[in-house]
């Protein structure tokens, strides 16, 4: 045990410092669980009764009706009217749980499930908790509309992926899943790459203003995203303009491929190559801190025998630094990765905002808008824009737990 | 299946083109400046030659992505700011004139400040709190963990899992939010709470502490470990308690790091955009900065000069944390 804080560590202190903590534990997993819970479940019950309660039946009021006189069948010298409230409904697992009111008096649950009514007019009703309902008289049945009575449904827990298909196929998410990897896959490697060469040259390289240079790189970390905004949305759309200029010249000279490239036009910038771009630029600094800090502290000796041995830096950072680097990469590489994949504002303005070009995060931000009330649709679509950064998460904690203690700096 | 193969294609050309620049630069630096021998036999090294451009290759693409993307822009902001709506015509201070008399974002500044104290102190404390507990049961390793997992989720996905917990229904219906139904058990009516002035803004920082509480744990819990034990050995057997030892040895020994904390955590909030884009898009008094300028700069009439002011506010707040930065880095760079 910890000796640091033995006032804790007495039976009192210590039961209540556990039980706070237990407190906390749940208070923080919560939320996600229920998101988790709620997605799963029928859309019609998740919308009448709360997660917690998933386990148990929802119970809704509902109204059924007899048949009439002609649906009437002679038994046994008995006039029978016989069905079934459930008739009909997908949901075949439903059960009464009480009945009344309407045309066979009292309130609705004043009878149970089985119970036979006697009514005003002699003949006696019977609803059974399968949904199964009689209605028997000894004299013929005159009855020109059914009979009106309220019952319980009982709708017993149901469990579904059904959420899932649903937003996967008709909301767009499986469309935006696909565009989340194609923008942060490159988005996470294209810096790494960029950044690992340029904090190599800030350790081992000389060169004429290197120290300012990277004194700048440590002032860019905590720049906000907001400042840049502005200028490249203006550059991007100029930069459209023009090569849509350049390409409707192509075509208008009639150069080859000008058939194909007249679909495409206008053109615009805000596309794949222009979101990677945006988001190396913005998660540079971290990088080339990041890496900096960890290639800088290897053992100078090692860079010097290499040079001894003949070796360019280009070699030596390819072949013996780099290998060496690989936990910091890594460190860095899931950063990113979760920058980028949980990024809404970088996407709304350097990706368009048609449908087939959202990523997850902009289409939840969609959904939110239009379908605010569809609990089901923006549960699971939520979850399914959760999972992977929570895989990569658990799965490599230990490496994002040590670029967060050595990239403190940044402000996220 | 289409579209899978363009983003593969994509993805194979992003990273290809920066991997042939690395390769190709140096490729033909080494051809074109080779060791040669001279008439006369003698071996001649051109190495240093070499070895003077070939940093440059190295920090090219760095130098110029974040002078496109940061530095330049962030000047042409403030640049922009003294500009009309659409940048062109130069109007010196009126945009700057406007917004301060302007409610919207004077409204933003006092939500900015509010978010400012309680979201990093929130963070923080909670931080602190949970990293002293858990360092002392054996399952405090899954408990952290646990905690630090909204770290993991996006402010987007994270409003929504938090707007399912603020959902209202309205009359006899059961709540299906998980507020509305604990405060309607202990007798509370149903409420809106994020059309609830003033409150509503607390329900969103909440999210925010949410996710950084746990970034805060895992830095405090770092630096706890490496307070000395030797010093609190010596403050007990002062007769210090516990609670003396806390506030008097342990937290003084890790300012530094409860300083770092507080400065990140205070810059993620300044660029706070996502959650109240989320949950009311601005709306019912929860405007901030962030999400001011975003709907200055797209909702609407299109205006950079007052988009850009706001910006230029929120890069003014970060500036001291920017120079505390600096500084820092400075001194350990001295210590090295």
């Amino acid at each position: 045990m910890n000796t640091k804080m033995p006032l804790l560590n007495m039976t009192v202190g210590g039961f209540i410092s556990r039980a706070a903590l237990i407190l906390i534990v749940i208070a923080w997993t919560l939320p996600t669980f229920g998101l988790l819970i709620s997605s799963l479940r029928d859309a019609d019950q998740l919308a009448v009764s709360g997660w917690w309660t998933a386990l148990t039946a929802t119970e809704d009021n509902a109204q059924g009706r007899t048949g009439t006189a002609e649906d009437a069948v002679e038994e046994n010298g008995m006039f029978v009217i016989s069905g079934n409230v459930f008739e009909g409904d997908s949901n075949a697992a439903k059960t009464v749980g009480g009945y009344g009111g309407g045309a066979i008096g009292g309130e609705i649950g004043d009878f149970s499930a089985g119970e036979t009514i006697t009514l005003e007019d002699g003949s006696e009703f019977t609803l059974q908790s399968n949904g199964d309902y009689t209605l028997v008289s000894e004299t013929p049945f005159e009855l020109e509309r059914g009979i009106r009575f309220f019952y319980v449904e009982q709708v017993p827990p149901r469990f579904t992926f059904e959420n899932y298909v649903t937003v996967i196929n008709s909301e767009g998410i499986g469309q935006s899943f696909i565009n989340t990897f194609a923008v942060t896959i490159p988005a996470t490697l294209i810096p790494i790459a960029i950044a690992a060469f340029a904090s190599y040259a800030f350790s081992w390289m000389e060169f004429r203003g290197r120290q300012l240079l990277f004194a700048i790189v440590v002032g860019l970390l905590v720049v906000p995203l907001q400042m840049s905004l502005i200028p490249l949305l203006r550059l991007y759309s100029s930069f459209g303009d023009s090569l849509t200029m350049l390409l409707e010249s192509y075509v208008d000279q009639g150069l080859v491929f000008s058939e194909s490239i007249q679909d495409q036009l206008p053109v615009s910038a805000k596309s794949y190559p222009g979101i990677w771009l945006a988001h190396t630029g913005f998660g540079l600094p971290l990088a080339i801190y990041l890496l900096r800090n960890y290639i800088g502290s290897l053992p100078r000796e090692l860079i010097e025998s290499a040079k001894i041995d003949g070796a360019s830096h280009f070699e030596i950072f390819t072949r013996l630094i780099l290998p060496l680097s690989i936990p910091a990469l890594a460190s860095f590489a899931i950063f990113q990765f979760l920058w980028v994949w949980n990024d809404l504002l970088v996407a709304l303005v350097f990706l368009g905002t048609q449908p087939d070009q959202r990523v997850l995060t902009s289409q939840l931000r969609e959904l939110l808008g239009s379908r605010g009330d569809n609990w089901e649709i923006l549960t699971s679509s939520a979850f399914i824009s959760i999972i992977v950064p929570l895989v990569v998460f658990f799965s490599l904690q230990r490496y994002f737990v040590r670029g967060l203690l050595a990239g403190s700096v940044k402000g996220g | 299946m289409s579209q899978v193969i363009g983003a593969f294609v994509a993805v194979i050309l992003g990273v290809g083109t920066m991997l042939l620049y690395f390769f190709g630069t140096n490729y033909v630096l080494d051809s074109a400046l080779p060791d040669k021998t001279d008439g006369g036999g003698n071996f001649i090294s051109r190495e240093k030659q070499r070895e003077t451009i070939r940093p440059w290759l190295f920090v090219a693409p760095a130098v110029l992505i974040l002078g496109l993307y940061l530095v330049y822009p962030a000047v042409q902001t403030v640049i922009l700011s003294f500009f009309n709506n659409r940048g062109e015509v130069f109007v010196g201070l009126e945009n700057w004139i406007w917004s301060f008399g302007n409610a919207e974002f004077l409204q933003s500044i006092g939500n900015n400040l509010q978010w400012l104290v309680f979201v990093p102190f929130l963070s923080t404390a909670m931080g602190l709190l949970i990293a002293v507990l858990a360092d002392r049961v054996r399952w405090g390793t899954i408990a952290k963990s646990l905690i630090f997992m909204p770290m993991a989720i996006s402010f987007v996905g994270a409003s929504v899992i938090w707007k399912f917990i603020y959902e209202f229904r309205g009359g006899e219906q059961a709540q299906i939010g998980l507020l509305n139904a604990i405060w309607v058990s202990f007798g509370g009516e149903p409420q809106t709470w994020i059309q609830l002035s003033f409150w509503n803004n607390y329900f969103l920082m909440i999210i925010l502490v949410w996710i950084q509480t746990g970034f805060a744990m895992v830095l405090l819990s770092a630096a706890l470990r490496g307070v000395p034990e030797e010093s609190l050995e010596a403050a007990r057997i002062d007769g210090a308690n516990e609670i003396q030892i806390f506030f008097r040895i342990m937290i003084p020994q890790i300012m530094t790091t409860i300083a770092v904390v507080w400065t990140t955590i205070t810059i993620t909030v300044l660029k706070v955009f996502d959650i109240p884009q989320a949950m009311t898009g601005g709306q019912f008094d929860t405007q901030v900065l962030a999400n001011l300028m975003y709907d200055q700069l797209f909702r609407g009439g299109i205006d950079y000069g007052r988009s850009s002011v706001t910006a230029t506010v929120i890069m003014i707040a970060v500036v001291p944390i920017m120079v505390w930065n600096i500084r820092r880095f400075q001194n350990e760079e001295k210590a090295r």
